[in-house]
């Protein structure tokens, strides 16, 4: 196929060519983004918790009279008593959050108490014996809480924990060489705290971009929080009961103490609704993103059917005298394929600067990462192969003008 | 020159039928295009709006360095809220016009009538300049006075949905609610009031909550030791005393504030007293840092604080990258469109028509296309408002829905965009040289 005739034939439509590759451009520098985006906003959802997802529960539970911190603590031990004995429940403990949870703690961890910007930040986890156990953590290393190490905190109560179980991500983050265990850190807390046990994974308590370079940096400390307002009870449920215990379990709170409340919103949710709630926007904008792509492409690949419609309406006759001269129909189909692949082809080298051009913008406005070449790429083929598919119905038209065309007026 | 319109008019109806499917395409183009612009539109219009227009410019928060540039990594703000002491350093000076702290609160409301449940209740701790300052409306009763703040008053204003809830809407002032285990009189109930953004409390919260259900003053809250429902920040290792006046002693910043400034003079005299109490903090031997004090008007404060979701900027901002190629498109069916009637253009010129006429013409059919490209675009806009959940916080969602203001500019937006879009190929069509048409036929 010879491109030079179809490039003179091209310089008499320039301003059809130009509007093609244009909207090919710009077709392009959304879509490569857009597709970055989703695929940024995904990775988020798979994110792991750590935690026995299928098998947990929380119940977020207010009282419903302020208690001092002895009167809290009485009233704990009597709910987790009584959610001891809900058919269907395995374990419970009492926390101060649970990873996506709905508030934040995280505190500066630094190596030396006098030390003036922190090595790094950890999400603060408070948990009873029964923490690593019931939330179903992985203990990789060391041991998990003795009874005997738990203390209550009341109402700014400030108490320096002796001992702590952090995530790997964060012990290999305080000491890389993977020799953490027996070590020492500071959570802002005036004396030492000495890690006595390593879980795999556990996923810090918010979701949040300011927080991605601490990525599953938490500490466990055996504190237990008796505040006057309130707390919450992870619950983990015995296989296949998830659903009875859930329904059981707030009854039996509400038996054994009416003073209390549970919001019907979120005061219940198991583990898959908490994730959910905590992705919501990511899912969202992914779901955005992904309309916006395909209503882009379909309205990109019909312009290029109208135009090239339009090129073959004009071209009737000059296609005849084709015809007539020997072309045969493949030879009038490549015609206008080639020229479509020329145009893309201009389209997506406009296009892959505009690209880059707006994932700059991006960074720089929105903290977004700098876009792969797989992405462009990606891109490039998928509006090749559009353009392609979208002339194909045209081109086809065309290659059955019958050379009789050429004798008739335009 | 009317009836031409209107002939031309009917022509661009023939010509729109000549060829449904391209005419089908360019209108579909518009209206998914303007939908998409307009839905993303007005989320950001309802999340970045003015929640105080008549008085943001007198509205200020002010921020002093109450942990030193060692705290700041690289290049990150100064903490957005002030320490107990600090705070309560400001309020006795009264350098402003008015002034209040603030800090938001839960509790558990228990209701006189004891067959119903306890409930769960949200609210501000604050001083009385606060009703007054951010123009507060009222349907009974009003806000408490400074000797009330003074005296450490157990006084309340509720919303009018909680008047509601436990009076039946009557007037309530006078008398009490029980807030887990003290007792309020009534002083005020609040017409419906929930500014949006809640500027006041942007550093706590997402700012696009249900308004508060009451705000009774600080003092008392302070006194009842009433934990801050919201943020709270503390820097070093240093540990503090225990208990509650250990924390309001502490570094730990959780209170904000807020000051009405009248004018630029008081403006620069606030902004000279906070650098003053630094210096002063610095010179007692409590700040080891040079002072630095802001001030930010409430717009400033509202950027200061990226209230605006990025993904609202992020998606109105692809979504009017959509609406663009959704132009070049059109620009390109209707050069097209346009182009393939040369011949007809050349008659039509060498009979006598001005190429004003074309203009007309060519224009007033573009037109049609944009008006009904606005309609299909209202119709998608408005299934887009009923889709914004599924995108956006349900709280954000909950405050965008059609207008007539929204219904207008749909509208308009398509047709201006139409009619732009149809500059080219029309200038094209204007251009078509008679001679050379007739010619070639």
């Amino acid at each position: 196929m010879q491109i030079q005739p179809i490039l003179a034939a091209l310089r008499r439509h320039k301003a059809g060519t130009i509007l093609i590759a244009l909207q090919i451009a710009l077709t392009l520098a959304i879509v490569c983004n857009a597709l970055f985006i989703i695929n940024q906003r995904l990775s988020h959802l798979s994110e792991q918790s750590g935690v026995d997802e299928p098998n947990l529960f929380v119940i977020r539970n207010m009282w419903g009279e302020q208690y001092s911190t002895q009167q809290a603590v009485q009233h704990i031990e009597e709910d987790v008593a009584a959610l001891r004995q809900v058919p269907g429940v395995q374990d419970v403990s009492a926390v101060n959050n649970y990873p996506f949870g709905p508030s934040t703690w995280d505190n500066f961890i630094t190596m030396k108490p006098d030390q003036l910007s922190p090595t790094t930040d950890a999400s603060f986890y408070t948990g009873d014996e029964n923490f690593v156990r019931t939330l179903g953590l992985k203990l990789i290393a060391g041991r998990d809480f003795r009874a005997d190490e738990i203390q209550d905190k009341g109402l700014r109560d400030s108490i320096v924990p002796a001992v702590a179980i952090i995530s790997k991500a964060m012990a290999d983050k305080l000491y890389p060489n993977g020799d953490a265990l027996g070590k020492t850190f500071y959570a802002m807390t005036s004396s030492p705290i000495t890690i006595v046990g390593i879980v795999d994974v556990l996923h810090r308590q918010d979701v949040s971009s300011w927080s991605a370079s601490y990525l599953g940096e938490s500490m466990i400390t055996p504190i237990r929080i008796a505040m006057p307002w309130g707390l919450t009870y992870v619950v983990r449920a015995k296989p296949g009961q998830l659903e009875e215990a859930m329904h059981a379990a707030p009854k039996a709170l509400f038996a054994e103490n009416r003073m209390r409340m549970i919001d019907p919103k979120d005061g219940l949710l198991s583990f898959a609704e908490v994730r959910h709630r905590a992705f919501e926007k990511d899912r969202g904008m992914a779901i955005l993103m992904g309309i916006i792509c395909v209503v882009l492409l379909a309205i990109t690949g019909a312009g290029i059917v109208g135009l090239t419609s339009f090129w073959v309406g004009q071209r009737r006759r000059q296609i005849g005298v084709r015809r007539a001269l020997g072309a045969t129909h493949r030879d009038i189909l490549h015609y206008f394929m080639t020229e479509n692949l020329l145009i893309s082809l201009g389209g997506v080298a406009i296009g892959v600067l505009l690209t880059f051009g707006l994932n700059l913008w991006l960074v720089t406005r929105f903290t977004l990462n700098l876009l792969p070449v797989t992405y462009v790429l990606a891109g490039i083929v998928i509006l090749l192969l559009l353009g392609q598919g979208a002339v194909l119905a045209p081109a086809l038209r065309a290659s059955r003008v019958p050379p009789i065309e050429a004798t008739r007026p335009a | 020159m009317e009836s031409m319109l209107a002939y031309y008019l009917r022509l661009g109806v023939r010509s729109l039928r000549r060829n449904p499917v391209l005419t089908v395409l360019m209108v579909l183009a518009i209206g998914v295009g303007v939908a998409a612009s307009m839905t993303t539109y007005a989320v950001f219009r309802a999340v970045s709006a003015n929640p105080l227009p008549d008085k943001s410019a007198q509205l200020f928060a002010p921020l002093i360095d109450v942990w030193g540039p060692q705290e700041r990594g690289n290049g990150d703000d100064i903490p957005d809220a002030f320490t107990y002491t600090d705070a309560m350093a400001l309020m006795r000076d009264r350098k402003a016009a008015r002034q209040t702290a603030i800090y938001p609160l839960n509790h558990t409301l228990i209701p006189a009538d004891v067959s119903r449940e306890p409930f769960y209740v949200t609210g501000y701790a604050a001083y009385a300049d606060f009703f007054p300052m951010f123009e507060t409306p009222f349907v009974y009763g009003g806000g408490w006075n400074r000797e009330q703040d003074d005296a450490r008053a157990a006084v309340v204003v509720i919303s009018s949905q909680l008047n509601q809830q436990l009076f039946g809407g009557a007037n309530s002032v006078g008398r009490s609610v029980r807030l887990d285990d003290h007792d309020y009189r009534i002083v005020g109930v609040m017409a419906d009031w929930n500014p949006r953004p809640r500027f006041y409390d942007v550093n706590n919260s997402g700012g696009f909550n249900d308004p508060p259900d009451f705000i009774l003053p600080f003092t008392q809250a302070v006194d009842t030791h009433t934990d801050t429902a919201g943020n709270n920040n503390c820097y070093g290792s240093a540990g503090r005393d225990p208990g509650w006046d250990g924390w309001l002693r502490s570094n730990c910043v959780w209170v904000s504030l807020w000051v009405e400034l009248p004018d630029s003079a008081a403006v620069q005299a606030y902004r000279d007293y906070l650098q003053g109490y630094g210096a002063e903090q610095n010179r007692a031997g409590r700040f080891h840092w040079p002072p630095n004090a802001q001030l930010f008007d409430l717009t400033q404060w509202l950027q200061h604080e990226k209230v605006v979701p990025p993904e609202t900027r992020m998606s109105l901002l692809l979504s009017l990258g959509f609406l663009l190629v959704c132009l070049v498109n059109t620009v390109g069916l209707l050069l097209a469109k346009f182009m393939r009637r040369a011949g007809e253009i050349g008659v039509r010129r060498a009979l006598g028509a001005s190429r004003r006429e074309i203009w007309t013409q060519y224009l007033a059919e573009a037109a049609m296309v944009g008006v009904a490209g606005g309609v299909v675009g209202l119709l998608l806009t408005g299934v887009g408002m009923l889709s914004i959940g599924l995108v956006f916080d349900p709280e954000i969602a909950r405050m965008t829905h059609m207008s007539v203001g929204l219904i207008g500019l749909t509208l308009l937006c398509a047709l201006v965009a139409t009619v732009v879009a149809a500059f080219y190929p029309t200038w094209r069509a204007a251009h078509v040289q008679p001679a050379w048409q007739l010619k070639s036929q």
